[in-house]
């Protein structure tokens, strides 16, 4: 194939590329946008996309009426106290399925993943009741423990898939040169699955963080995070799309920017063994 | 030991004084209406004449407050302390003994100045169970100028062959002007609320005094074609997907000739910050098809104390202060007359002041005229007029919505729909034991 034609091929690719990732982000640029418009603005018709006053007021109502920060720190306690302690207990679980399968190891994962077929209001009302009588209603202990219990099947799922990946003999010489269970996993495992739990992790954070049935259920003032944030700005009787845009730039800037960051991780995980 | 003593005894002291007076916190859930923001945003005032509460907002948007307190009032889960709850939940909650009663208020609250339309709603057997915040009915919001182009003049109270004239007489689908918005999203509380209340004034209704559904009946048929009709002939494209707040936007930026809908909408369309048509906007009383009946309904916000909470005493207190005459004047002296949470008290439309306000004496007219224990031409075993007080409504209602709003959007024919909702509704009401 000529020169040519691999350029003129990439240059297309790149724009369909382009093309993709801006359709997939245009929802949120659209409310980053109408964020920083008046409430007539948001709604001008037809719609307005940079020929606007621009304005932080709303911004402004927004933190004089809810208390941001302590919204912003109740996401966070969550996604990432029910995160490592997903991983703690899915590590070990991973390890046993993946390198000590039993005779009914391949159903229990089945069984795991068919937990997350379950619409979740079906089992509303035992864990409200749970959560009442254990004094967990409303707090940062029980949105980690229910949210933790959610995504593990997806955690132990991932890491099964990438465990699978590692070859057996390298803990079976570890354990040959005298390394204990606990060595070996921590000392051998871990490090080589570095890449999977990483993914694992930040996947699971982000879950945890935009998770809006059980953290709006279960909270009311004292541990509601963002989710319950960005609800109260919505309303069926009255045009606030501005100011919930606004809440909703608020809530998502800082899991964005985190995927930002770590997206390199994040696509090296998710693609780790896809590719042999 | 003395020194011992007189060193404990200075320690107690010390921390009695150090020890701050422990404030009783009140945990108020509601819904994010403008009434209610402002609310929240007076709350010192309470807090300054009640020194010993605290209070502690939720606000969550309509349908999740909706779900979250009713699991919360029907476990006991003691969570809230006070909720924003609707004329729909308060009988259905306060029969099942799950709200606090509200009869030993104070006397100076005055119980009596509450409209009695709205005070009946709220009360199960002689027993006030939740007090009114604010209420709506709906009316007809229409353009002035474009229904003088159109060479009509508006009456009070319109028909229904009025309504339809006028709006095909002043489409002009060219510029992108729609005679009527209605609304056409699927929903409880969209699309099946303006629509009873329309089939209410066309002499149908849900059920007859058996409990048997009745949406075979020729009034019913006669409602929904007549709606489907005008909307085609005169309304916006994509209605289907229309609610309260898509029909505010498009009337707003000048694309409606009419609305019908929620009278608490007459403080947007007249705010001239939000509104293009601010100066262009009339009001009538919603239409009727001369057979008693207007196409009109009633809902009130109310503040409720649920049984589970500990604080009820307090939480008295807040719904006394948030519901009171004086409530009104302070939002009157911040926010101005416009702005006065409208519908509940007798005392607001003497006042000389709120009586300038342009829609003050419509929406009155408009509450006055909805009669939620007899909603329609012909007797029913319920009370209700855009719902069915009954705990089945939701679910059957959200169903038959999905049914209307295919029938708008020209997905099935319009006999379809009602045929599926008879067979919908009379399977829910077996299932729930009203009829075999």
């Amino acid at each position: 194939m000529s020169h040519t034609a691999i350029d003129s091929r990439k240059i297309i690719m790149t724009a369909i590329a382009w093309g993709i990732g801006l359709l997939i982000f245009f929802p949120i640029l659209w409310t980053i946008l109408t964020s920083f418009k008046t409430e007539a603005d948001a709604i001008a018709s037809p719609p307005m996309f940079l020929g606007f006053d621009w304005t932080l007021e709303n911004y402004t109502e927004v933190q004089d009426r809810s208390n941001y920060f302590q919204h912003f720190w109740n996401s966070v306690v969550i996604s990432v106290g029910s995160t490592l302690l997903g991983l703690l207990i899915a590590i070990l679980a991973a390890w046993s399925m993946a390198f000590v399968p039993a005779k009914g190891t391949k159903n229990v994962l089945m069984w795991m993943l068919s937990t997350k077929m379950l619409p979740p209001v079906g089992v509303l009302i035992p864990i409200y009741l749970l959560f009442r009588d254990t004094g967990l209603l409303d707090t940062l202990t029980g949105l980690v423990l229910v949210l933790t219990l959610i995504n593990l099947p997806i955690i132990v799922w991932m890491l099964y898939t990438y465990f699978k990946e590692i070859p057996g003999e390298i803990l079976e010489a570890a354990r040959m040169d005298g390394a204990s269970l606990w060595a070996e996993i921590i000392h051998v495992l871990t490090p080589m699955a570095v890449p999977g739990i990483a993914s694992t992790m930040l996947l699971n954070i982000i879950l945890a963080w935009n998770e809006a049935f059980w953290t709006l259920n279960l909270t009311a003032a004292k541990a509601a995070p963002l989710t319950a944030f960005i609800a109260s700005y919505s309303s069926p009787e009255g045009l606030f799309y501005a100011k919930l845009s606004a809440a909703s730039t608020m809530a998502i800037a800082p899991i964005l920017i985190m995927g930002w960051f770590s997206q390199k991780q994040l696509v090296r995980g998710l693609t780790f063994g896809a590719v042999k | 030991m003395k020194n011992l003593i007189r060193v404990l005894a200075g320690a107690t002291a010390a921390c009695m004084i150090a020890t701050p007076v422990l404030a009783e916190k009140l945990t108020i859930a509601t819904v994010n209406n403008g009434d209610m923001v402002r609310m929240q945003k007076l709350t010192d005032d309470f807090t300054a004449k009640n020194p010993g509460i605290e209070v502690e907002w939720v606000t969550l948007e309509e349908n999740i407050l909706r779900q979250r307190v009713t699991t919360d009032v029907a476990t006991k889960g003691g969570q809230y302390d006070v909720m924003t709850i609707g004329t729909y939940e308060v009988p259905i909650w306060g029969k099942k003994g799950w709200l606090v009663s509200l009869n030993d208020l104070p006397e100076s609250y005055d119980v009596d100045d509450i409209l009695p339309a709205i005070r009946g709603g709220l009360t199960v057997d002689d027993n006030l169970f939740a007090a009114p915040f604010y209420t709506e009915s709906s009316m007809v919001m229409y353009r002035k100028d474009l229904m003088e182009k159109a060479g009509l003049t508006m009456p009070q109270a319109p028909t229904w062959d009025f309504i339809g004239k006028a709006a095909r007489a002043m489409t002009d689908k060219q510029n992108e002007t729609y005679g009527i918005c209605l609304r056409g999203k699927a929903g409880w509380g969209e699309n099946v609320a303006f629509l009873t209340a329309t089939a209410n004034s066309f002499g149908a209704r849900w059920f007859n005094m058996d409990w048997k559904p009745q949406f075979t009946g020729e009034a019913w048929k006669k409602t929904l074609n007549f709606y489907i009709d005008l909307m085609n002939d005169a309304g916006p494209p994509g209605a289907s997907s229309n609610g309260f707040n898509e029909n505010l936007a498009l009337f707003q930026s000048g694309k409606c000739g009419m609305w019908i809908d929620a009278t608490v909408a007459a403080s947007f369309v007249t705010n001239p910050k939000d509104s293009q048509v601010a100066d262009k906007v009339g009001f009538a009383l919603a239409p009727d098809a001369g057979l008693g009946k207007r196409g009109n309904w009633l809902w009130a916000w109310s503040l409720a104390i649920p049984a589970g909470t500990q604080k009820a005493e307090s939480a008295k207190k807040f719904v006394a202060w948030a519901t009171s005459k004086e409530y009104l004047d302070l939002v009157a002296s911040k926010e101005g007359w416009a702005n006065v949470p409208p519908g509940t008290r007798a005392s607001l439309y003497a006042n000389e002041e709120y009586a300038k306000v342009p829609f003050a004496q419509m929406t009155l007219d408009s509450i006055n005229s909805a009669d939620p224990k007899n909603p329609a031409v012909d007797p029913v075993p319920y009370v209700g007029v855009q719902f069915v007080a009954i705990p089945e409504f939701q679910g059957i209602a959200t169903t038959v919505g999905q049914q209307f709003s295919a029938a708008l959007a020209g997905t099935v024919t319009a006999d379809q729909p009602l045929m599926n909702a008879q067979r919908i509704t009379e399977r829910a009401m077996k299932k729930a034991r009203y009829i075999k």
